[in-house]
């Protein structure tokens, strides 16, 4: 497979949801059957990018594939210089996977679709939807600016709040779409200005150029200190999109959407944007900025891992679960571990798509009950549902032999490294803390909801299991958790293909003065062959203190999960603990983590209640100043109309009708003079001689 | 004062008295008379101004003609037993000031003006040179009045006769 | 007192034009119009003549008087058989009364 034919094909995936979506949503209402082409399309799209990710990896891996064309030139701009803007698409094998992992799950989503959504009164537009969202997601994946990544970006944040917004008869869902789209707008702001900082510098928008600039020590406006600004206001985006914190509060909300479409946005794609633009952009972040990165990704993975601990809503469980990973994996950029941080956004994509497509067909099968206090037992009536989603717990919790393990052990070495190269030892301290909790949180889950007995009888005796175009999808996902497609080895990633020969950590461009000082190579011929063999180039004394961490980490890991997962049978399964009591003694904990740490009623305190106090005052600034100006003006010119009117009718008409009285008054005194009688004119006569004759004085 | 003087004040007196009277008098029939002596004055003045024939024609023409058809309009016109025929004034005031003035302005302009004044020769008696140059300079003239005086007389018949059909 | 001239003849024709105009102007009679109208006549016919003597013209200025006489003889029959028609319509000859021209 030639570049040409593997940039050519990426373009075909990239278009072909688009020609889904244009299909469906002018012809859906005519031909209902459409739905089905959709998700014929996206299949195809998948095998293309199987095709592309395979051509990749085995012919150009670690070359980067680009092709580019001028949009707009402007020509010589004044002040400026030569300005163009320049649009294009790269591959490289992080885009490749990527590009797999998003059609996996958009195709897997279709086909689950069909089965949950059916009987839907929106049914093709839904499809429509799934269309517009993988397009867009697609085009942040391949795109090589920052400029198409920004579009795509928005249009991401468009197609989710049409996804979330769907069941949009629902005053939360529309809400919650509501929410999703402006807490993303605060985050995308920031991004935007980020882009403009590098381009009014560079002005170029495209990735690869600016990396090149920079490295031969071209910073924005010559200060590290502007490239670090950049840095943290791009990765504003992120937070925003990946549901970082303080911006996290819309992803659980966005659970009122359909089940699939929060697999599909809220596990693998959209929320992994944000990651994935971390991953892009990574050789220019500067020490500060991924110092900010690690500490917003582990305070995210904390607060949201502890919010999952008492939530009651299978779906709320899984959201804050999400949102802790995705603390994981902004951590993982953070601290440095690139690698790690995408390979897990791979794994986790699949794992947790598969646990909310578990879900969704448990609440399926439970006619749309998500409260998991009314569940309890669904591992007889569901045991293929059941066992897939364990499959994915496992991973998730960080069990040996599932891919959980690897990329989460991965980011733990990692912190560890990072803790003692720099003294953070915080960072890792929140990263084990927080796979404990997740351990416990998820078997909670799994427990409550599958074993014991039922605790709603009824709805209990109407569960079935889901017919295969839903469980195909969980089964294929949750094979993916398993180790062996990533290596051989199942404790230790390094050794495996996906780390040792897909994915290398790039070296960083950023001045040594401005990054943090493991992150530079500094080789000597001895570290240079010693980098070469484990596969990660970008900086061997960090490469080192991974490989020192990663032992320790792994065994801390594991006792911490074993801990969790034992707590939760403790306490859900044999019941060895009365759980009232101690939510009682932990009252106020156990309220605040239930609560949500209150930080929605915060932000309804004080940004809500402000805007809208602020609207307040200025609808009254309107209503009484621009309205009163306005009514002023307005009268005023009334005023000013009775005014010239008055003249008119007075004046003006009194001058016209004077004048015609005047002629008429004129012409009759001049009409007495036409008496008719001859003698009389004869008088005029006489004295109009006598007035020529004094006049021209002929004597 | 020679005696030519004298009897040019008494015809100028004589002709301006009776005219005034003509004007002013409130009975037509006095007016008509009146009328005759201001002609009568006119043909003296003629005759001082050597124009004999045209003082003749004037008593003639005149008083034997004119004056004569005024009195039958007046008679034929008013009831012929009134013998006191009366009539009105109108515009007494204007007319005073406008004839005044009128009259002030031509005198004064008669006497302003600086008339060519050499007295010619005139024959002793006019009648024969005016019967030549009648026939002579002035024979179109004179055919045309000769046609004029005919269409007045068929055409004031014929006016006023015309009502009576 | 100067002797008789041109200017005593003028005078004179003058105040007889005058004369003849209030005649005409001030009467109601339309046959004391007519009277005035021969005064006016007289007084140019004067004229002519005093011209045709002190002037030098020869006998052209009497022959125009005879001429004038002559026009008002046919003047005065027309006129008077203008007056019987004015008296057949309107049953008298006042002229202040004859007014149809003002409407």
């Amino acid at each position: 497979m030639s570049e040409i034919s593997i940039i050519n094909i990426s373009i075909i995936i990239l278009l072909l949801p688009l020609v889904s979506f244009v299909l469906l949503i002018f012809f859906g209402k005519k031909f209902p059957k459409l739905y089905l082409a959709a998700t014929g399309v996206v299949f195809v799209a998948l095998v293309l990018s199987i095709a592309v990710t395979f051509g990749m990896l085995t012919s150009y891996s670690g070359e980067t594939l680009s092709f580019s064309f001028t949009w707009i030139d402007f020509g010589n701009v004044p002040s400026i210089g030569f300005l163009s803007i320049e649009l294009g698409f790269e591959i490289n094998n992080v885009t490749a996977l990527m590009l797999f992992v998003v059609n996996l799950i958009s195709a897997l989503v279709h086909l689950y679709s069909i089965e949950y959504m059916r009987g839907d009164i929106r049914y093709t537009r839904y499809f429509a939807y799934l269309g517009i969202f993988t397009f867009s997601m697609l085009g942040i994946v391949i795109t090589n600016n920052l400029l198409m990544m920004y579009i795509f970006w928005e249009l991401v944040g468009l197609s989710s709040y049409l996804l979330i917004g769907f069941w949009f008869e629902k005053d939360s869902a529309s809400d919650a779409g509501k929410k999703a789209f402006l807490v993303n707008r605060v985050g995308d702001i920031g991004m935007w200005i980020g882009i403009l900082i590098l381009f009014t510098h560079y002005k170029t928008f495209t990735f690869s150029t600016i990396f090149e600039q920079i490295s031969l020590g071209n910073l924005p406006f010559d200060s590290a200190a502007a490239l670090t600004t950049a840095g943290i206001l791009i990765f504003l985006g992120a937070v925003g999109k990946s549901a970082q914190f303080p911006l996290h509060v819309w992803l659980p909300d966005a659970m009122e959407g359909p089940t699939p479409v929060s697999a599909l946005i809220h596990a693998a794609t959209m929320v992994a944007a944000g990651v994935y633009l971390l991953v892009k952009i990574f050789v220019i972040l500067t020490a500060d900025a991924m110092l900010v990165i690690a500490v917003v990704g582990g305070v995210t993975a904390f607060v949201a891992a502890t919010i999952a601990l008492t939530q009651n809503d299978i779906k709320k469980v899984l959201a804050y679960s999400t949102v802790s990973q995705l603390g994981y994996m902004v951590l993982a950029v953070g601290v440095g571990a690139y690698a790690f941080a995408f390979f897990h956004l791979v794994t986790h994509a699949f794992f947790k798509a598969c646990l909310f497509l578990g879900s969704g067909s448990v609440i399926h099968a439970m006619h749309h009950e998500q409260d998991i206090r009314y569940m309890g037992g669904l591992r007889k009536k569901m045991p293929l549902t059941y066992y897939t989603f364990l499959i994915s717990t496992l991973a998730i919790s960080g069990v040996p032999l599932f891919s959980g393990f690897l990329s989460k052990d991965g980011i733990l070495a990692g912190t560890l490294a990072f803790g003692s190269l720099t003294g953070h030892w915080l960072l890792p301290i929140i990263g084990f803390t927080v796979a404990a909790m997740t351990a416990f949180y998820m078997f909670r889950l799994v427990i409550i909801t599958f074993h014991g007995e039922p605790r709603n009888k009824e709805k209990y005796d109407h569960a079935h299991e889901s017919k295969w175009v839903m469980t195909a999808p969980l089964a294929v996902l949750s094979l993916l958790s398993i180790f062996i497609f990533y290596t051989p080895n199942p404790i230790s990633a390094d050794a495996g293909w996906f780390l040792n020969k897909w994915i290398s950590t790039p070296q960083t461009v950023v001045p040594a003065e401005a990054s943090f000082d493991f992150m530079q190579s500094g080789m000597n011929k001895h570290e240079t062959g010693l980098a070469q063999e484990s596969g990660i180039v970008h900086s061997v004394q960090y490469t080192e203190a991974m490989h020192h961490a990663h032992y320790p980490a792994m065994f801390l890991s594991l006792i911490l999960a074993g801990l969790g997962i034992l707590i939760a049978f403790i306490f859900y399964q044999w019941k060895k603990v009365d759980l009232e009591k101690l939510t009682e003694k932990l009252n106020s904990l156990y309220k605040f983590s239930l609560n949500k740490w209150y930080i929605d009623e915060f932000y309804h305190a004080t940004f809500i209640s402000g805007t809208i106090r602020s609207a307040d005052a200025l609808s009254w600034f309107d209503y009484y100043i621009i309205d009163g100006i306005v009514n002023a003006s307005a009268s005023i010119t009334r005023f000013v109309s009775r005014l010239s009117g008055w003249f008119d009718t007075f004046i003006v008409d009194g001058l016209v009708n004077f004048s015609a009285l005047f002629s008429g008054f004129i012409g009759l005194s001049f009409r007495r003079l036409q008496t008719g009688k001859v003698q009389t004119y004869i008088v005029f006569v006489v004295f109009a001689v006598l007035v020529l004759l004094l006049f021209f004085r002929p004597f | 004062m020679s005696i030519y003087d004298v009897i040019f004040y008494l015809f100028a007196i004589l002709t301006i008295g009776s005219g005034y009277l003509v004007v002013t008098s409130k009975n037509i029939v006095h007016s008509a008379f009146y009328l005759l002596f201001t002609l009568f004055g006119v043909a003296g003045l003629y005759v001082l101004l050597a124009a004999d024939f045209i003082a003749i024609v004037q008593l003639m023409v005149y008083v034997g003609g004119i004056l004569i058809l005024l009195l039958f309009g007046v008679m034929l016109t008013n009831k012929v037993t009134d013998v006191k025929i009366r009539t009105g004034t109108i515009h007494i005031i204007p007319a005073v000031i406008g004839t005044g003035l009128l009259m002030g302005v031509i005198v004064s302009m008669m006497l302003r003006t600086n008339w060519k004044s050499e007295p010619g020769e005139l024959p002793f008696t006019t009648t024969y040179g005016l019967g030549r140059i009648l026939l002579t300079d002035y024979v179109l003239v004179f055919e045309l009045l000769a046609m004029l005086l005919l269409i007045a007389l068929i055409g004031a018949a014929s006016i006023a006769r015309r009502d009576n059909e | 007192m100067i002797e008789v001239g041109l200017n005593h003849y003028l005078v004179v024709s003058s105040i007889l034009f005058s004369l003849g105009v209030y005649g005409v102007v001030t009467r109601k009679n339309a046959v004391m119009v007519l009277m005035g109208l021969e005064l006016i006549l007289n007084a140019a016919n004067i004229n002519f003549i005093a011209f045709a003597k002190y002037g030098n013209f020869g006998l052209g200025g009497q022959a125009m008087a005879l001429f004038v006489i002559i026009l008002a003889a046919a003047e005065a029959a027309i006129a008077l058989a203008i007056v019987l028609n004015l008296y057949k319509t309107f049953s008298n000859v006042n002229v202040d009364e004859i007014d149809k021209l003002k409407e």
